[in-house]
């Protein structure tokens, strides 16, 4: 990997999407940038799961389709990352991983940030709303700020 | 049919241990080759009886090892588990291989180095991000650190866990590794040093993530009857396994655990399987070695492995529980929080001191060692260490 290629992968607000896209994972990121969150939901059975992967783990059919959900999620745990661990990051901390429950995608967890709200105010259990946000490299990001902050 | 052989560890050898990059220009081979010699030495055997190999997490190279040291016989070299949390379970592996008569004497090796473009810290940052990881990486998931900050916050929401506890986790590994002379640190912690720290990933500071060190330990597993005739007590392998509850999935690199795992190390159904198979029960474990890459994991661990009630490992450890004269001490040699970062294989040297009656902080009447590998992905590992055969 060279020097160009690891600052690339951490350029934008956080590290770009993989230059590979699998039918599994573009709808996804197709629906963000229209600013809709999907989520991928086993057409057979109906369990939820993320992130996609392409089989249902519940009944082990490849037949996922993704639904629209509302984006009304709460925060299950959250980390204040404060330390840049690569140079590249220097500039983007703090920033806020959480893991939310979709409230609408029977609390599916969902790995994001939380945004627009001071550090002091995030705690967990704390109703969010998902926010999208459009990079300069054209991916639109689903993040999550909350709904009383 | 043969009579069961039973395997026994004979040999532990290490380099010294050094700040992560100060171990240029060795070679990770180079440091491996170091430890294993000096393991060998340690059990009063010689490359000419060594004929296997195990490794994890580093993939090293036997058709170096066998050229470098001039090894004339090779019968089994394997890599063991999927990660650092392979650690004990490499010498599981060892034990297997010696067991089945694959293999007479197997050498389980970890050389690590971290020069900057191979820190282990930011060991997901340095991977280009694939339809598997992009989830989690965009959002910056870029490091272990993240995950257990992840874990911690929320294992700390849900039972009432302080930092205070966490500072005592670390305090008492300080501790520990000051009577140690390969410890990377010449003095313990203050309370006041621990809560002025730098916050890394909250709710985690500066010391509650460990040491990123440079080194390589080896130790080596022949058959008990062999094992007889050697320097040291025959530490015997009388319980080993390498397993996990499939929900854990890709534990610290997704962070999707359902709820009920997700405060814990993932090590429940493991633990389960190692006493089961084993006939032991966590009362007959007389000194634990808890792979402790961050200071949360040895809180979880105490719980998944049945010596605490769900969330009562910070109170265990705070009344003094842990220490070399409490109910069971733990990471008796410093840990990776207070001694250096062998990626376990510290811990696997300490739990066959404990059981040979050597250790620099020796347990009295140690019979039972328990040794883990690190909460990170499926599957875990752990051995148990005794002093006689099962």
């Amino acid at each position: 990997m060279s020097e160009t290629r690891r600052d690339m992968v951490h350029a934008p607000a956080m590290p770009a999407l993989a230059e590979e896209r699998t039918p599994h994972t573009q709808p996804f990121w197709e629906a963000a940038r229209q600013h809709r969150l999907v989520v991928p939901r086993c057409a057979h059975c109906g369990a939820y799961s993320m992130p996609p992967k392409g089989f249902c783990p519940s009944c082990r059919r490849q037949d996922q389709h993704f639904v629209e959900v509302s984006g009304r999620a709460t925060l299950y745990s959250f980390t204040v990352v404060r330390h840049a661990v690569i140079p590249a990051l220097a500039e983007r901390v703090p920033y806020v991983l959480a893991i939310v429950k979709l409230s609408d995608a029977h609390d599916l967890k969902m790995l994001s940030n939380i945004v627009d709200c001071e550090l002091k105010d995030i705690r967990i259990g704390q109703q969010l709303q998902v926010v999208f946000q459009d990079q300069a490299d054209g991916v639109t990001v689903p993040r999550f700020r909350p709904v009383h902050p | 049919m043969k009579a069961h052989r039973q395997a026994a560890v004979v040999g532990i050898g290490s380099t010294s241990y050094v700040k992560r990059g100060h171990s240029s220009p060795a070679t990770t081979q180079e440091l491996g080759a170091k430890a294993i010699l000096a393991a060998l030495d340690d059990a009063g055997l010689t490359v000419d009886d060594l004929d296997g190999f195990v490794y994890f997490a580093v993939s090293l190279d036997t058709g170096w090892f066998a050229e470098a040291l001039g090894i004339p016989t090779i019968r089994f070299s394997a890599s063991a588990g999927a990660g650092g949390n392979a650690s004990a379970s490499s010498v599981a592996l060892a034990a297997m291989a010696v067991e089945a008569g694959v293999a007479d004497v197997v050498v389980s090796v970890m050389a690590t180095q971290q020069p900057p473009a191979r820190r282990l810290g930011s060991a997901f940052a340095y991977k280009p991000p694939t339809p598997e990881s992009e989830f989690e990486s965009l959002f910056g998931l870029l490091a272990p650190g993240h995950a257990f900050a992840l874990m911690a916050q929320r294992y700390m929401h849900e039972f009432g866990v302080t930092r205070e506890h966490l500072y005592q986790v670390v305090k008492t590994q300080r501790d520990y590794g000051l009577t140690r002379p390969k410890s990377l640190f010449d003095r313990s912690i203050t309370r006041e040093e621990y809560f002025s720290a730098r916050m890394i990933a909250d709710p985690l500071c500066l010391y509650d993530f460990t040491l990123e060190s440079d080194g390589a330990v080896a130790v080596i597993t022949t058959a008990a009857d062999r094992a007889k005739d050697l320097p040291h007590r025959p530490v015997y392998v009388v319980g080993s396994a390498t397993a996990g509850d499939g929900r854990w999935g890709r534990g610290i690199n997704w962070l999707g655990m359902d709820d009920d795992l997700f405060t814990t190390a993932g090590a429940r159904l493991l633990a389960d399987e190692l006493y089961a198979k084993s006939g032991l029960m966590p009362s007959d474990v007389d000194v634990a070695l808890f792979y402790d890459h961050f200071s949360p994991a040895v809180l979880l661990q105490l719980e998944d492995y049945g010596f605490c009630g769900r969330g009562e490992a910070g109170d265990f450890v705070a009344g003094g529980n842990t220490k070399i004269d409490g109910r069971l001490p733990v990471n008796t040699h410093g840990g990776h929080l207070g001694e250096a970062y062998i990626v376990g294989m510290t811990h696997v040297a300490e739990g066959i001191e404990q059981i040979r009656g050597t250790a620099i902080n020796q347990v009295s009447d140690a019979e039972i060692a328990l040794v883990t590998g690190g909460p990170s992905i499926l599957p875990g590992g752990a051995v148990l260490f005794g002093s006689s055969p099962r």
